[in-house]
């Protein structure tokens, strides 16, 4: 697929510290694109350097495979962590207000806002000021007005936060909803359970370097440890004396009365018929799965090796 | 363009809409009016009734005294000790005592009251006293009082001023005077009013980080003068307003009270004979003087000028105030910041005595030239008339003073308006006006 937008090796420092170093990702047209870190790793600065907020020390930026330009502005969506709204104003005053500050007409912001708002179930909030409302339905506005002006290149940073499960869900089905439109998405979170969800490519940055990407399959797929989960009942032992020959154990834990769970790594390149079989032995086989590594755990271990590494 | 046209408009709208907007535009001509008609209708109703019993042991002053409406005098024939003793059930609102004195001519008295004696009394007591010891002393110099009453002179200064094309023109110092400070004094103001209304603007928007989303659609910098001028426009609204008002209202309060006000309004100037005769005077030329002192301001300059000095003022501080507003996360830090910046205009209010009393000065010339005073001294000296070259020369740099300001304050504010948690110090601004992109 062709990447919508491209950054290549862009570097960024502010006095004293380097926040982006040769950090380059690609993301392609239609996809959920994770971008992850932990909190100071550079995450922000790089989103900003899309926005062009602030520019790259060096670097190229790319939408289309051309330079980004002033207009491309236009093109792109962005909603920030750190989000607000004017207080005294009034809901829709304020929505078309920023709906036109992203270049739409006055005539075409209302038609699309008034849209979104009956879509969301929000129309008599319109004239509402947005201190009446609660930080769950501000950010409902907000979510409409990054989206408004149908960008093709939507940034969500932490989209999720302060909102409750039903809005989470809304929220989800909404940018799933974009995606199948052909927008293309860039999701900042530290929510690993989202990210699996949602995210087709992700790259990880961790101290203003590159230190994971990829897309998720390919990346959980390297990280497997060919660890495999079985779930016996009616053992003929002591589930502790269990010895399969040749195979680590890695633990066992009685999950539900009667049910015990066997961590097990087989040799890599071995078959897991033969771990199947020898387990059958000793009970009645009620699971038997791949332990596929979530991208918590791949998030944690990326994290940790590269702070060894420093 | 069109984009900073809509934050211009948002701006406007917002600020023109609030209640305090609103409020302020009715109060503002109001406290005008009154601070105008106040003092008139003060002086109307002050008129304070007084008796005053006195003990003359000169007895040079027996009925001298000038009785009046609002004023009883009797004299007592009694001793001071016996005066004083009966001072309580006297009726008397005070007491004076004339001693007798080794000179043929007291020049002592002593009021005695319960409480301090007003400033009207007390004139009074010294007026007529003053009078009689003079006419006393006149007479045993063997001058005629009608003699020396005809050799006092009062005279009247016209002053012209040659202009250029070699036509005159009357002048006159007070109009002058009253009219630069009223003038420089209220663009001190809306300089501090709207330009600090810049700065909760900036800070709101950081605060409630919105400005994350705004700077994604525009650049700061148009944010900032979008923010600017929206504001400018919402001064000069209120200024027209509060012009419109003012009028209405002297010209409604006029009509109520009719004549009665020129002529009480000498009250105003105490009992001092000498202040009567002055303002008598003035009356008798009347109306028309008073027609040919405001002819005599040159209305079209002192608006246009207004105009240049207070955009021209607002304009290099309200981008100081805005960078000050994006330096910090809330209102309560801008103190130490503020400072240096209201530096210059609270000095430019101290000279601005000076300027009055000299305009033509080192002083004046200076303060009028350097932008940071210069929109309200050059203000306070262009009634004046200043030379045009001075005129050009302030003009420039002050052109030059916002455009620096607002460049300066542009790059602070670029960074600063993203910067949250940090403790900004002058050494941390530097660093970002030095940042590039």
């Amino acid at each position: 697929m062709e990447a919508l937008f491209r950054a290549e090796r862009v570097n960024k420092s502010f006095t004293g510290h380097q926040a982006l170093k040769e950090v380059s990702i690609e993301v392609p047209e239609g996809s959920i694109f994770g971008l992850l870190g932990p909190n100071g790793a550079g995450k922000t600065t790089l989103i900003r350097i899309i926005n062009q907020i602030t520019a790259p020390d060096s670097g190229s930026i790319l939408l289309r495979g051309k330079p980004l330009q002033r207009e491309d502005v236009f093109r792109i969506g962005y909603l920030p962590e750190e989000r607000g709204l004017y207080k005294k104003m009034k809901v829709g005053e304020q929505a078309l207000y920023l709906a036109q500050l992203k270049g739409l007409s006055r005539a075409e912001a209302l038609k699309r806002l008034r849209e979104w708002f009956t879509k969301f179930e929000i129309e008599n909030w319109w004239n509402k000021k947005v201190e009446e409302l609660s930080k769950g339905m501000q950010q409902k506005v907000q979510f409409i007005v990054t989206i408004v002006h149908q960008p093709d290149l939507i940034i969500f940073d932490e989209p999720f936060s302060g909102f409750d499960p039903i809005n989470v869900n809304l929220l989800k089905s909404e940018i799933l909803n974009l995606k199948a439109q052909g927008s293309t998405i860039i999701f900042s979170t530290h929510n690993m359970a989202s990210v699996e969800e949602l995210c087709d490519h992700i790259v990880l940055i961790n101290k203003a370097q590159t230190i994971l990407k990829g897309s998720v399959q390919e990346i959980k797929q390297a990280y497997k440890s060919d660890t495999f989960e079985a779930d016996l009942t009616g053992l003929q032992m002591p589930a502790s004396d269990i010895r399969l020959n040749g195979y680590e154990i890695l633990g066992i834990e009685e999950t539900l009365e009667g049910i015990s769970r066997i961590r097990v790594r087989i040799a890599t390149g071995e078959s897991p018929n033969t771990l199947l079989k020898s387990l059958l032995q000793y009970g009645e086989l009620h699971g038997f799965r791949e332990i596929i590594p979530s991208m918590n755990d791949i998030f944690i271990q990326r994290v940790n090796e590269d702070k060894a590494r420093i | 363009m069109k984009k900073i046209k809509l934050i211009i408009i948002r701006e406007y709208l917002v600020r023109v809409r609030k209640r305090s907007f609103i409020i302020m535009t009715f109060l503002g001509p109001i406290l005008m009016a009154a601070l105008m008609i106040v003092p008139i209708w003060l002086a109307q109703n002050a008129d304070e009734s007084a008796s005053i019993g006195v003990v003359d042991e000169s007895g040079i002053f027996l009925e001298s005294f000038a009785q009046t409406e609002n004023i009883q005098v009797s004299f007592l024939d009694e001793s001071i000790a016996e005066a004083k003793a009966n001072f309580g059930n006297s009726g008397f609102d005070v007491l004076l005592y004339i001693p007798k004195t080794e000179l043929n001519v007291p020049e002592k008295g002593i009021l005695y009251s319960n409480k301090q004696p007003s400033i009207i009394i007390k004139s009074f007591v010294e007026d007529n006293m003053k009078r009689q010891v003079e006419s006393l002393k006149l007479s045993t110099s063997g001058i005629d009082e009608n003699v020396l009453r005809s050799i006092k002179t009062s005279i009247s200064l016209t002053t012209i001023k040659i202009q250029d094309d070699g036509t005159e023109k009357k002048t006159f110092t007070e109009v002058s005077m009253v009219l630069g400070l009223f003038s420089g004094i209220l663009i001190y103001f809306f300089i501090f009013i709207f330009g600090s209304q810049v700065m909760r603007g900036v800070i709101e928007e950081k605060t409630n980080r919105i400005v994350e989303v705004i700077v994604s659609s525009v650049k700061p910098f148009q944010l900032l003068m979008g923010k600017i001028v929206g504001v400018a426009l919402v001064g000069l609204t209120q200024f027209l307003l509060w012009i419109i008002l003012t009028a209405a209202l002297f010209m409604l309060f006029k009509m109520g009270f009719g004549d009665s006000l020129q002529l009480d309004s000498s009250a105003m100037m105490g009992n001092s004979a000498q202040a009567k005769e002055m303002m008598e005077g003035q009356m008798n030329m009347g109306a028309a003087k008073a027609f040919e002192m405001i002819s005599s301001i040159n209305f079209g300059v002192m608006i246009f000028s207004f105009l240049f000095y207070f955009l021209g003022g607002y304009l290099l501080y309200s981008a100081l105030f805005a960078a000050i507003g994006a330096a910090v996360d809330n209102e309560t830090d801008t103190q130490q910041f503020m400072l240096p910046v209201t530096i210059p205009l609270i000095l430019a209010i101290v000279v601005a005595q000076m300027v009055i009393q000299n305009p033509e000065g080192p002083i004046s010339f200076w303060f009028s030239i350097i932008p940071f005073t210069s929109p309200i001294i050059m203000m306070i000296r262009i009634p004046f008339g200043v030379p045009y070259e001075e005129i050009l020369l302030s003009v420039v740099l002050l052109i030059a003073g916002f455009v620096g300001a607002v460049w300066l304050a542009g790059k602070i504010y670029r960074t600063g308006i993203l910067m949250y948690g940090k403790k900004v110090t002058y050494g941390e601004l530097w660093k970002w006006i030095r940042y590039k992109g």
